[in-house]
């Protein structure tokens, strides 16, 4: 059976030029970045390769680029240097719709003696930024936003929001996992300090991922050791990821274009034929401020996991928001804080596409869904 | 991923029984949208007590259409009576076993079948028994402590994937764990409790559980509570933030501040809420 691969916001495939631009360095060229001699000087010298890619993916300089191990460990350590510079503040802000990444790890922090406000979103999911304003304070040592929601896409103005909160001398760190690589983010036109990035979400492989540090930023590390990454993140360089993810970069600038047209317009025929077709969906998020390869499609009355395991008979893959995949019990906290009702949260379904999508794909998937969410609906004592 | 049985996979792939029996002879509800998952069972039973035919309708996960599905082969043929004694664990061995968070989906099968046998036998329909622990999945400790008592369970863990309490905001995690202990023989430690305070000290014990108990709880969800006023041993409050718009969480909201200030302030007081 053929895989249908439409899950490209939980991972995505390796670019096979990425594949062949980190082979050698398995076991060919495996010097330590940090020797002396110039096997390793070699290796040192492609990590300064794979930084200036990234660097110049979101338009940065190389020297404000920190590779780490995940886009996980970029939130960490972003968060986690901002409050460790300014220990006298005690108050965080972040939005409601939060990768747990950044979610976890502020409820985490509410328990050490922070304030925590989280803002609220509306029906669509756009950040209620006055909110946001109003709880700027003195004693706010970072505002935290993701960039681009995993969930929804939902696109947040980050750029506009961080002159803001600049404006107050506030650290802005963005989790820009999902944006990068899909709409253009430009470090140059906003005032954010840091931004996290992740490979696997950019076709480069699991286990890599980047955080911007903004020249002038106070920093201190997260990693404590060795002078790795300018004495910004100790621990020997994953080399070959780190190759993986500059020529990822590269690719993710040729293929934005790409993202934006062809892709958007399978994700806007999959959405406009399945809506069409399928009485009692919706869409959660709204069409100007989302990403162009995301769509997350309530409907209503039916539950999610089921959903995925009939389409997964087909070899589609996909993701829910419902309780039984969230792991918990509850719907997704995105969808929730976005007020989606319970008839529909329960039975939402998150498509994200990529550059590897075809056309045929999406017609496979059009043909298929309906007669699911027929058979799911008659099984249901709430249809009709 | 969930590893559910093959036996899981073909009665959710291949529903047995879905539908509903028109003059059913007893009928089953249980559930709801707001919780996830629910489960209609209709019975028809012939002059012998035997169920000739049961069907079922179901909203929820694939262990959930499983478990109704396996539950409808399950009591076709046999008396009302036999049926009376199948127990959630007999529909997961049925099913060749359930993961340990999707037992909840089983118990869901077995609370509709004593539904239906109920209504077969003309019972009038059983008020909730017990008090209620689990504010999010409306939960009692009858129905914990029958969980506990029915399946040996150990942990929190076990109680939510049995019968989803716990699962939500976890506040109710010490009742839970109460609960598992008491069934278990182990000695519970109670909390000392304020009965003769003066009304000063009441509201100075009242502004603390506010500020250390509930006021963190409710900011996690961007609501906030202030204390308005004072009298007769009730608590006049006000929410603010997103609680104060959310209608649905009105009345958990007031029952578990209502439950934190009776616990941990005196168990006389009451909780009202001010208006806007």
């Amino acid at each position: 059976m053929k895989t249908i691969y439409v899950d490209n916001n939980a991972t995505t495939r390796v670019d096979p030029q990425v594949l062949d631009a980190m082979l050698p360095y398995f076991n060919d060229f495996y010097g330590n970045p940090s020797s002396m001699h110039s096997f390793g000087g070699e290796v040192a010298h492609k990590i300064d390769e794979a930084r200036i890619k990234v660097a110049s993916l979101i338009n940065a300089s190389p020297d404000e680029i920190v590779f780490t191990s995940c886009g996980t460990e970029s939130d960490s350590t972003a968060i986690h240097a901002a409050i460790s510079s300014t220990p006298d503040k005690k108050h965080i802000i972040t939005s409601r719709v939060e990768h747990p990444a950044v979610k976890n790890l502020c409820e985490h922090l509410s328990k050490k003696g922070y304030r925590v406000t989280f803002v609220p979103v509306d029906r669509k999911g756009m950040l209620d930024v006055d909110y946001l304003y109003n709880s700027l304070t003195d004693d706010t040592a970072i505002v935290s936003l993701i960039w681009a929601n995993n969930e929804t896409g939902m696109i947040f103005p980050i750029e506009e929001i961080s002159r803001v909160v600049k404006q107050k001398g506030i650290v802005f760190h963005t989790d820009a996992v999902q944006a990068v690589g899909k709409v253009p983010v430009d470090v140059d036109k906003s005032k954010v300090d840091m931004l996290s990035l992740s490979g696997h979400k950019i076709h480069a492989p699991k286990g890599v991922g980047a955080l911007f540090v903004r020249k002038g930023t106070r920093f201190s590390p997260f990693l404590i050791g060795g002078h790795q990454e300018g004495g910004r993140r100790g621990g020997t360089e994953n080399v070959v990821s780190i190759i993986g993810l500059g020529k990822a970069s590269e690719l993710a600038g040729n293929h934005l274009k790409e993202v934006t047209t062809r892709v958007g317009q399978l994700r806007d025929k999959l959405e406009s034929e399945l809506l069409s077709k399928i009485p009692n969906v919706m869409i959660n998020g709204d069409s100007e401020n989302r990403l162009p390869n995301t769509t997350s499609i309530s409907f209503e009355y039916i539950e999610g996991e089921s959903i995925l395991l009939m389409i997964d008979e087909f070899g589609i893959c996909a993701s829910s928001g419902s309780a039984c995949t969230s792991g918990s019990l509850e719907p997704s906290h995105v969808l929730r804080a976005m007020g989606v009702p319970f008839t529909a949260a329960h039975g939402s379904i998150r498509f994200s596409l990529s550059i590897y999508n075809t056309e045929e794909e999406i017609d496979f998937i059009i043909e298929k869904l309906p007669p699911i969410i027929e058979h799911l609906r008659n099984l249901s004592p709430f249809w009709k | 991923m969930w590893e559910y049985t093959e036996k899981v996979k073909d009665h959710f792939l291949n529903p047995r029984n879905a539908g509903v029996i028109e003059n059913a002879d007893g009928v089953g509800e249980v559930g709801s949208l707001a919780c996830g998952d629910a489960l209609k069972l209709t019975l028809k039973v012939d002059d012998d007590k035997k169920i000739s035919d049961a069907k079922f309708q179901t909203f929820g996960c694939a262990s959930a259409i499983a478990s109704s599905s396996a539950l409808t082969e399950m009591i076709k043929g046999i008396t009302i009576d036999e049926a009376g004694k199948i127990t959630n664990n007999d529909i997961a061995e049925y099913l060749g076993g359930l993961p340990k968070e999707k037992m909840h989906c089983s118990v869901l099968g077995r609370d509709a079948l004593e539904k239906a046998i109920a209504n077969y036998r003309g019972e009038p329909e059983k008020k909730v028994d017990g008090e209620i622990v689990c504010e999010c999945f409306g939960v009692t400790d009858l129905e914990i402590q029958r969980a506990v008592k029915e399946n040996s369970l150990k942990t929190i863990e076990d109680v939510t994937g049995y019968v989803k309490a716990g699962g939500g905001c976890e506040n109710c995690h010490d009742k839970i764990q109460e609960i598992i202990d008491s069934v278990n023989g182990t000695p519970v430690t109670k909390e000392t409790r304020h009965s003769k305070l003066t009304n000063i000290q009441k509201i100075r014990l009242i502004e603390e559980t506010l500020e250390r108990e509930i006021k963190p709880e409710l900011k996690k969800d961007g609501g906030d509570i202030e204390l308005i006023d004072f009298a007769d041993n009730t608590v006049f409050v006000k929410l603010c933030g997103t609680c104060s718009t959310c209608s649905a969480s009105q009345l958990t909201l007031k029952h578990y501040v209502e439950t934190k200030i009776k616990e941990l302030v005196s168990p006389e007081l009451v909780v009202e809420e001010v208006a806007q």
